[in-house]
């Protein structure tokens, strides 16, 4: 297979815009996101059409149906000055909505432009928007409105206005954590070196990535701005010339006694588009997470694995081997997708670790080598699943004991150093306590004992100053000495297989030849198995007895390590052995390039 | 002689520490470093050297506080945002994390008309090149209107350099752009890299933390430590007989895959350790 070979997906081109119809259809399926559209789509539709709906003026006082009762002539009734209800309600939805949409706009203008700004240049701008932000949050809202109105006079427009200033903050902030996020993506980086302007940069990737949560924040303060602005005028603070829900809901309450339903209208009405704006910003927030996590509720398949491919070439053993810790015996590992499918990424490996033995599990990202490190353990990620095959450890069979029988096993007989040294050491914890608290769990030893052995572990996995680095914390520490660390861990409750995943790949040259000099050293010293999973065949040569070379979820050849280098014969491993730079003739140099050889001196 | 291309003379870099009145952390401690038009210089060292803070100097990603990078004789340290944009045809880069080096929500062709169109380059003209691009870099031309997310790490590297060589720039600073990948898919982006340079006469410096990869490519190495560059000279010579200490604990450290060899280097290894541990008593007694 070359790497040139694009994997063909259906529909390929057409899938952006299809996730984008794709989202919008699941919002739809989604009864709450379904349910929030109507109401809001009837909301607006109502406000727009209100002439056609009724032909009352909703200002036109008539004395002659003064709190008039529902019937032929006021559908809702009139209010106390003789109004038409439903005129006023379906006039001041044009209100309220203008006014909440006002507060809306403004906030999101000047948070999204601020935010933008000060995400992407930072400096004084950020040091001063990000001051103003505070200070617009710690300010009482409905004081400054009151203030405002004070000054200003009682116009709907201008305290919406207002408030919009007051709830900018709440888009500063979540631009700015957003822009911070992207801006230091390669991508723009490369962008700037292609010489592409700000501007366009700004709009074309940055942009889209907080368009979203733009929208989720818009809903949500668009909510707050109708409750916000109902609350003004009923407190009297509005402008009663135009009806508004608030001015409404104002009437009704010194009516009360008289005509308690008038208080019913303008509430539904503030109550059900609130709610609505706020479920609709929930329900899409929930499906673009959804829409990340790929599907929901998991179906659990039942499909049964099943061993394919050709059977691996297998190098004979020297004689006088030791017995085997480890057997795995076609084990079949997959994932289980929505729908039913299962995806399976291990298809059938077979595999020995020897007691003493240090096993090498070679292959390229992708072959199933993780995945198979993973099943040993039972530590498969969620949704992942031993589908078939047998891996026996001492005489047990691993793939069918319980949870709690493994939890005797794990840690104990058998361990594991990860790859990530820094992200696999918990940051609130001190190395110390990491190393005890296993011990005296796994050992049922003392915390002091554990302490005793813990610094003698951390002496001997070449760690200079055991008592510092025992009360330090993961951040205080380098990634070798991580790594160190996590290796103490690993042998520190004397198993007889320790699982090594990559645990060189994070490191530099010069501390990954120092860590496989300690694993060697161990290794002899302790006599434990030990099975790691890595890409580069320098550490297996420098490590390993033996070694298993993996591809698409496969063994392809197994066999020791001197046989297997010496006349690697399936095809796979020879092409990757062609494809090791390490002695290969170098480029040479170039035709008129300067052979001056500088060495700084005094650098150790 | 023929004039250098990049020149780069006693280069400091420093990052402002959080922190009121912090000492700011110097990143590049004088360096300097040429290369010549068509040359492969590779620029080789351990996290934390300062090799990527130089390729981004050169980008105008880094603060430059002292010393000069002068590129055909001209200036660049200190280039204003519009100035730097004009280089843009001239100097180009290929980042090592082909996941995030290319928008995600972009089609390839998007991502590579955007040098283009800055350019003014007209849109059918600019399709024209993206084709002839992805051609270059081995890639079907039906892979323009697909998404990233579709490609696996060696085909959007090809992307990353397509990218770059847009404009036919004279200089593309390569970060790391195979470190991300597999044995195999390295092998032939590697491959990619010397054709381009062979037909179009491109200069590379080339950022890797691996010897074996700069050896392939490069026809001189400069070794970084510490921020400082501790060996610079011939590619084949830095790479197999090195004369600074630390270039020849870096050559020792990295395995070779033969079982019997390994074994040997890492006697080897042992020995010059021992060596220079011992000599850096000497002198301190001294």
């Amino acid at each position: 297979m070359t790497e040139s070979a694009i994997v063909p997906l259906p529909d390929a081109a057409a899938e952006g815009s299809a996730a984008r119809a794709h989202l919008m259809r699941r919002l739809l399926r989604n009864g709450t996101g379904l349910a929030a559209i109507i109401v809001l789509v009837l909301v607006v539709l109502g406000a727009i059409f209100a002439p056609l709906l009724t032909h009352a003026d909703p200002n036109k006082a008539d004395l002659n149906s003064l709190l008039a009762p529902i019937g032929p002539g006021h559908p809702l009734g009139a209010d106390a000055a003789g109004r038409d209800v439903l005129a006023r309600l379906l006039y001041g939805t044009r209100f309220s909505l203008a006014g909440a949409l006002l507060a809306t706009a403004i906030a999101a203008f000047i948070g999204v432009v601020a935010g933008l700004i000060a995400g992407y240049y930072q400096r004084w701008f950020e040091s001063i928007a990000s001051w103003a932000a505070s200070l617009l949050m710690a300010l009482p809202a409905i004081v400054i409105l009151l203030a405002a109105r004070a000054v200003l006079g009682p116009s709907m427009w201008m305290s919406m206005a207002v408030f919009g200033v007051l709830l900018s903050p709440a888009f500063y902030r979540l631009v700015y954590t957003a822009v911070v996020g992207v801006r230091n993506e390669l991508y723009v980086d490369a962008a700037r070196v292609a010489g592409v302007g700000d501007a366009s940069i700004i709009g074309r990737h940055i942009l889209a990535v907080v368009r979203a949560p733009i929208i989720i924040q818009a809903a949500m303060v668009m909510g707050i701005s109708i409750a916000i602005e109902a609350g003004l005028d009923f407190l009297g603070l509005g402008d009663s010339s135009i009806p508004t829900w608030g001015n409404m809901l104002n009437d009704a309450f010194s009516k009360m006694y008289q005509a308690p339903v008038l208080l019913i209208w303008p509430s539904a009405a503030i109550a059900l588009t609130s709610v609505a704006l706020v479920l609709f910003a929930n329900t899409l927030r929930d499906e673009l997470e959804r829409a990340g996590s790929g599907g929901r509720a998991k179906v659990q398949s039942t499909a049964t694995g099943t061993v394919f491919g050709e059977p691996a070439i297998v190098h004979a053993d020297e004689p006088g081997s030791a017995a085997p810790i480890l057997a795995v015996h076609d084990l079949v590992v997959g994932y289980d997708r929505p729908g039913g499918e299962f995806k399976q990424v291990v298809n059938g490996v077979s595999l020995t670790v020897r007691r003493g033995e240090v096993h090498g599990l070679i292959g390229e990202s992708g072959s199933g080598k993780t995945q198979t490190a993973w099943s040993i353990l039972r530590l498969l990620p969620e949704g992942g699943r031993i589908a078939a095959g047998t891996i026996v450890f001492d005489g047990v069979d691993l793939s069918t004991q319980s949870e709690k029988q493994l939890c005797r096993i794990r840690g104990r007989r058998i361990s594991y150093i990860p790859q990530e040294p820094m992200s696999n050491l918990d940051p609130s914890f001190t190395i110390g306590s990491q190393l005890v608290e296993p011990m005296v769990v796994a050992l049922g030893i003392s915390r002091a004992e554990a302490k005793r052995r813990a610094l003698s572990l951390l002496a001997r996995v070449g760690i200079p100053s055991p008592e510092r680095t025992f009360s330090s914390y993961p951040h205080e520490v380098s990634g070798g000495m991580a790594q160190r660390v996590l290796i103490a861990g690993a042998v520190s409750c004397e198993p007889d297989l320790v699982i090594a995943d990559e645990p060189t790949t994070a490191l530099d040259v010069t501390v990954q030849a120092e860590i496989l000099d300690l694993l060697r050293g161990l290794q002899r010293d302790l006599g434990v198995s030990i099975l790691i999973v890595t890409h580069n065949f320098g550490v297996v040569a420098d490590l390993c007895d033996r070694v298993s070379v993996m591809r698409e979820g496969r063994i392809v050849e197994s066999g020791p390590v001197r046989e297997l280098f010496r006349d690697p014969r399936h095809p796979y491993t020879r092409s990757l052995f062609d494809a090791i730079l390490e002695d290969g003739a170098a480029r040479g140099a170039l035709a008129h390039s300067s052979d001056r050889h500088t060495v700084k001196e005094g650098a150790r | 002689m023929t004039e250098p291309l990049l020149e780069v003379k006693d280069l400091v870099v420093e990052y402002p520490v959080k922190g009121y009145r912090r000492k700011p952390f110097r990143a590049l401690k004088g360096v300097s470093l040429d290369v010549q038009p068509g040359e492969c210089v590779g620029l080789v060292g351990e996290s934390g050297s300062g090799k990527t803070t130089l390729g981004r100097a050169v980008l105008g990603l880094a603060p430059v506080t002292g010393g000069e990078v002068r590129f055909k004789g001209r200036d660049i340290g200190h280039l204003s945002r519009g100035q730097r944009r004009g280089l843009a045809s001239e100097i180009q880069v290929v980042f090592q994390d082909p996941y995030s080096s290319l928008n995600p929500s972009l089609t390839i062709e998007q991502s590579l008309t955007e040098p283009l169109r800055v350019r003014k380059v007209a849109a059918v003209e600019a399709s024209k090149r993206v084709r002839a691009l992805l051609d270059q870099v081995g890639l079907p031309t039906g892979a323009a209107q697909r998404l990233p997310r579709e490609f696996s790490g060696g085909q959007r590297q090809r992307i990353a350099i397509a990218r770059a060589l847009a404009l036919s720039p004279d200089l593309i600073v390569c970060d790391e752009p195979v470190s991300a990948l597999d044995l195999s898919t390295q092998a032939r982006v590697l491959e990619l890299f010397k054709e381009i340079q062979e037909s179009t006469g491109v200069a590379y410096l080339f950022v890797s933390h691996d010897l074996a990869v700069v050896r392939h490519l490069s026809h001189r190495v400069a070794v970084m430590y510490q921020g400082e560059i501790v060996e610079f000279g011939d590619g084949d010579k830095v790479t197999s007989d090195p004369e600074h200490p630390y270039t020849q604990r870096l050559l020792l450290a990295a395995p070779v895959a033969d079982p019997d060899r390994q074994e040997q280097r890492r006697a080897d290894r042992h020995r010059l350790l021992a060596a220079q541990t011992q000599l850096e008593e000497q002198t301190r007694v001294a």
